[in-house]
């Protein structure tokens, strides 16, 4: 019984990596429901008009890019397919790799123009004070976008001056910036803000749906899996749901063993 | 002997990994570009890094160094593409230095820019001083930015839903029992963390509720974890399997 307690923890992650393995290379579906956070974010997008402006905050490194990653990926496709303008930026030094490339393949998919259809500004240090300055006058905050263009110049950004005249904001998120976004932007300026999160932030921003300072929330994979799902672009993420769920259940038959074997070995 | 055979397991793995990348590229399945050795360079990081689950080695300690060392560049020159340069060199430096330039200096950018430069000056042992009105500055319009945002985001907003109505017409009996545990767990646990009252009698019992509902919290919390860490495991696997040995489409 000792023994069974002593377990090499290799073994462990071996079992771990085996049903990972396993569950990629065997094909089967699992049903992916989406939640009432997932929808919320859905839902607000299919509400838009033709031509509203979105504003996604890729505020993640690569670090994160295996929960986060699929989520811009899904909601960069249902942004162009209902031909919504998209503007990103980021708080981040690490994503303007993973931005401009979500924001390029995607694009080019429904042939949408940067400059006309979309831009991306590019990584501005600042946190509270960028959004602060991004709220007063987004060109003072970018004066040149990503690739050097003068952003006075863009016409995605007609009718644009602050954070006042978007009309959703989406913030993808690895660190503390939904709470900055919702403290010095959305309460100050009044926009809509959704939001995308590491599966490790999830419980945290969950009062913010309950106030309604969040209209919806992706929480990690299985957020980004419902999203995928929703829009029709099934990717890594529905992928990533098959060895999710398996390990989930290993994981759970390990905590039940362990607290077995446990009480056994106190009597 | 330990050491030998610890050695011998690096080699070895070393020497298994180059032979499979030689096979997938004489097969086809890698292109012999730039790409397929970017894949190779990728698998052989992942493999390094994953590699600590088994032991502490070199591999590993070589792909943390590099991994600390790549960011810390990137960074370096992401800011000065996306910020230094935009937002103080082309509007300050380059008019006051180049004939050619056609718009004034921005002089304003000086008192930002010398802040700055003080806040590097705490290196100095003679002027490390003069990075104390930098951080004055910062902690000033810090506090004065940030506290009545935060009061207004994260406290009042945040008490709202607690003081909502149970029943206000509309609502199912299902966010009416939201309503009433979102009321109690504030309040158990508000109880709980006041320690100038010795927990007995009724406040003993809300506190052990407040517990409670702590624990379940850190459950769910736990929860989440697990699940965002496996999330990065699939991740890499899906790339190993799919990028590298082509397994997965």
């Amino acid at each position: 019984m000792e023994r069974l307690l002593r377990i090499d923890r290799r073994i462990i992650f071996a079992i771990i990596t085996i049903a990972v393995i396993v569950s990629l290379v065997l094909r089967f579906e699992l049903p992916i429901p989406a939640s009432e956070p997932v929808l919320g974010i859905y839902k607000k997008i299919e509400s838009l008009p033709k031509g509203s402006h979105v504003m996604i905050a890729f505020d993640y490194d690569p670090a994160s890019k295996e929960e986060l990653q699929p989520m811009a990926v899904a909601f960069l496709h249902h942004c162009f397919r209902r031909d919504l303008k998209v503007i990103g930026m980021t708080h981040y030094p690490g994503a303007p790799g993973l931005a401009e490339q979500a924001m390029t393949s995607v694009a080019n998919q429904y042939q949408k123009k940067h400059g006309e259809d979309y831009a991306f500004l590019g990584y501005k240090p600042g946190s509270a004070s960028l959004i602060i300055n991004m709220g007063e006058n987004l060109y003072s905050a970018f004066p040149k976008d990503f690739y050097g263009n003068d952003t006075t110049t863009l016409p995605v950004l007609q009718g644009i001056d602050s954070l006042r005249e978007i009309d959703f904001l989406f913030d993808l998120a690895a660190g503390t910036t939904i709470e900055t976004w919702i403290a010095f932007g959305k309460e100050k300026y009044r926009f809509e803000l959704g939001a995308g999160c590491t599966a490790v932030m999830g419980p945290d921003m969950y009062p913010f749906l309950q106030s309604k300072q969040l209209i919806g929330l992706l929480g990690g994979l299985k957020g980004a899996a419902e999203y995928e799902a929703l829009v029709g672009k099934k990717g890594s993420a529905v992928i990533g749901m098959r060895p999710q769920s398996v390990v989930h259940v290993i994981i759970i038959i390990f905590v039940i063993f362990g607290n077995i074997i446990y009480f056994i070995s106190k009597r | 002997m330990r050491k030998d055979s610890n050695f011998f397991i690096l080699v070895g793995t070393i020497g298994l990994f180059v032979c499979i990348n030689i096979f997938l590229m004489a097969s086809g399945k890698l292109p012999f570009s730039f790409d397929g050795f970017g894949v190779i360079l990728g698998v052989g990081l992942t493999l390094a890094i994953y590699s600590f689950l088994y032991k502490d080695n070199p591999a590993f300690k070589i792909a943390e160094n590099l991994y600390v060392g790549v960011s810390l560049g990137y960074t370096i020159i992401i800011t000065w593409f996306n910020f230094l340069k935009p937002d103080l060199y082309d509007p300050l430096i380059v008019p006051m230095f180049s004939k050619a330039a056609t718009k004034a200096p921005q002089y304003a950018l000086i008192i930002p820019s010398m802040l700055g430069i003080f806040m590097l000056l705490r290196f100095s042992r003679k002027l490390s001083w003069l990075s104390r009105w930098t951080f004055a500055f910062v902690v000033g319009l810090g506090a004065g930015v940030s506290i009545p945002r935060v009061i207004s985001a994260f406290i009042l907003e945040q008490t709202k839903p607690s003081l909502h109505p149970v029943f206000s017409g509309g609502e199912t009996i299902f966010s009416s029992i939201n309503t009433v545990l979102i009321l109690l767990g504030v309040i158990s646990v508000l109880i709980y963390f006041i320690f100038s009252v010795e927990h007995k009698g009724t406040i003993g019992t809300v506190s052990k509720i407040g517990i409670w509902f702590l624990m379940i919290s850190f459950g769910a919390s736990f929860g989440y974890t697990v699940m965002g860490r496996l999330s990065l495991l699939i991740g890499r696997i899906q790339f190993l399997l799919r990028d590298w040995l082509g397994i997965l489409q």
